[in-house]
């Protein structure tokens, strides 16, 4: 009987084990499969040109500037990438600056039309909005700022407004109204409660929303695509020259547009559950 | 200022913003689709639906998105779980998980695309295998599954980490309860799993979805980069149209035709997945 027992106990621990290496394998195949294909994408961005159009490809990166110094001369590239980030600037102050009242009127009052309100931004998730870029390009060009960066950045803001509302929403959601209420009493008036008392703890969840906006508007593609043609985003110039440009100025573009996104999501790592999470609800 | 006018005016700019530019463009797009130089008519899109790429590019968007969303959700179920129960590393394999989410899907195609291409990483492990005797050409006319394999794992690489982020979110508000209770009761992890873990993420499953599938309708920059005009989609057919043949009114009635898709996925999404009233935790 006991030694029976003990069987079943050996057992049961032998199958914990194997659960365990299941486990454990199958987080290491997914950070693979997550990491490797940069991996490969760095190989080629630090390769010679001659390395990346090459056959059979070398796993390691021989650490040779070529393909990058291709790609900063390439004409127009450099202007382009100014222009992405450039947009993309513009488009973290817009949303932030529009949409942060908005959030912080959905959390504090209630009033007529609130729920008519969150139905329209909600709306406009439902909604593959870079498709607004269509009759947005004659309007623009009626209104004379078709083929600006500035005419870009007020759709690019249009994508990321949701968002910004529903961060910053939950953002101050998060705080007490004791607290404002305190400050009102101790002489603050709403404003300086504000910006004395609220604003200090909601500022790194700004930050990251910001640069959320930024990143929305630093990948985006299509709306950039319709409505640029002299000054190009970066994504336009890459989309537009995929057929013809060479392998490493693609692998080079490709990198450079990745780098930011690597250092976004390292940055906003601790607001990005809380902030997906209520934002989503 | 009078504290009944202050949310009005904090709400007013986002939504003057969102009426310039997302319902007043969205009004324009419809216009435009829905006439020509004759008057208000189906003329637009009698000629979009008529053309013999319209079906194919139809079929590829609907195939992409049947092979690519369901995975995305298993496996992103599977890491979500497998993040919650984690307890050393969580911080840094989440972070490894959710750096795609950063990544637009242009840089994503570039990434597979040097992968894919002739000279490329695949090419260059089979050749060190000894598999092949001279590398082929995966993203050819004449190999049109592997086209589409290519754009489908870019696709399931590139946007599992957005589903990821709020179903993590989502399983953090499930109260512990739940499940020492289900323990003690005897149940099974994959009980657990069916009975309390899966119908209390529901109002997460659903935004998840509807986000994810709007967006697998607007595939665009992927397919462009891996597979050009070898795998036609509709988003492509629509700049295509405005900027090939500069037909805005073709375009704006695809737009309209995605829109439409779009809109109906959410309604079945939402009605799928509806969480009863007051069954929310």
């Amino acid at each position: 009987m006991t030694t029976a027992n003990t069987d079943v106990v050996d057992v049961r621990e032998d199958s914990r084990k194997a659960g365990r290496y299941v486990y454990v394998t199958a987080i290491v195949l997914l950070c693979a499969w997550v990491i490797v294909p940069l991996y490969f994408l760095l190989i080629n961005t630090l390769s010679s040109p001659e390395a990346v159009n090459a056959y059979p490809k070398s796993f390691f990166p021989e650490f040779d500037l070529g393909s990058l110094t291709f790609f900063a001369n390439f004409a127009g590239i450099l202007t382009a990438l100014k222009n992405s980030i450039l947009v993309a600037a513009m488009t973290m102050v817009m949303s932030i600056a529009i949409g942060a009242p908005a959030g912080y009127a959905l959390s504090r009052f209630e009033f007529r039309g609130k729920e008519l309100f969150r139905l329209l931004i909600l709306l406009t998730r439902a909604f593959p909005l870079p498709l607004l870029a269509l009759p947005l390009a004659v309007l623009f060009i009626r209104t004379g700022i078709d083929d600006t960066v500035f005419g870009l950045a007020l759709v690019h803001t249009t994508l990321a407004i949701p968002f910004a509302v529903l961060i910053t929403f939950s953002l101050f959601s998060g705080i007490p109204l004791e607290l404002e209420e305190a400050a009102w009493t101790l002489g603050c008036t709403r404003f300086t409660a504000f910006t004395k008392v609220i604003l200090p703890l909601v500022l790194p969840g700004i930050t990251a929303s910001a640069i959320f906006a930024f990143v929305i508007s630093w990948n985006e593609v299509f709306a950039a695509a319709v409505l640029t043609i002299e000054n190009r985003t970066l994504t336009a110039f890459l989309l537009q020259n995929l057929d013809t440009s060479p392998l490493h100025l693609k692998f080079a573009g490709g990198f450079i547009l990745v780098v930011p996104a690597l250092i976004f999501i390292f940055a906003v790592r601790k607001y990005l559950f809380a902030m997906w999470g209520i934002a989503n609800r | 200022m009078n504290p009944r006018l202050l949310p009005y005016f904090l709400i007013f700019p986002v939504t003057l913003f969102l009426c310039l530019f997302f319902l007043y463009p969205f009004v324009l797009v419809s216009q435009e689709a829905f006439s020509n130089e004759n008057g208000y008519n189906l003329d637009n899109f009698r000629e979009v639906t008529s053309y013999w790429k319209f079906p194919i590019s139809l079929k590829n968007t609907f195939l992409l998105a049947a092979a690519v969303v369901p995975v995305q959700l298993a496996l992103s179920l599977l890491m979500a779980t497998m993040v919650n129960r984690m307890k050393r590393g969580r911080d840094l394999i989440l972070y490894i998980w959710t750096i795609p989410l950063g990544i637009s899907d242009l840089a994503a195609g570039i990434i597979w695309l040097a992968i894919f291409e002739q000279s490329g990483f695949l090419n260059s492990m089979l050749g060190g295998l000894g598999l092949i005797d001279s590398p082929t050409n995966f993203l050819s006319y004449q190999t049109p599954v592997m086209v589409f394999v290519a754009i489908m794992l870019a696709e399931i690489w590139r946007a599992t980490a957005i589903m990821l982020v709020i179903l993590v979110a989502g399983i953090g508000l499930i109260p512990k309860e739940y499940y020492e209770a289900g323990e003690v009761f005897g149940a099974s992890p994959w009980q657990r799993f069916l009975k309390i873990t899966l119908p209390l993420l529901r109002p997460s499953l659903q935004t998840a979805l509807v986000l994810r599938v709007i967006l697998a309708f607007e595939v665009f920059a992927v397919v462009q980069a891996l597979g050009g005009t070898l795998f036609p989609v509709l988003m492509g057919e629509t700049y295509a149209y405005q900027f090939d043949l500069l037909d805005g009114g073709a375009a704006a009635a695809i737009a309209l035709i995605i829109l439409a898709i779009s809109i109906t996925f959410t309604l079945i999404i939402m009605r799928a997945l509806r969480v009863p009233k007051g069954a929310t935790i």
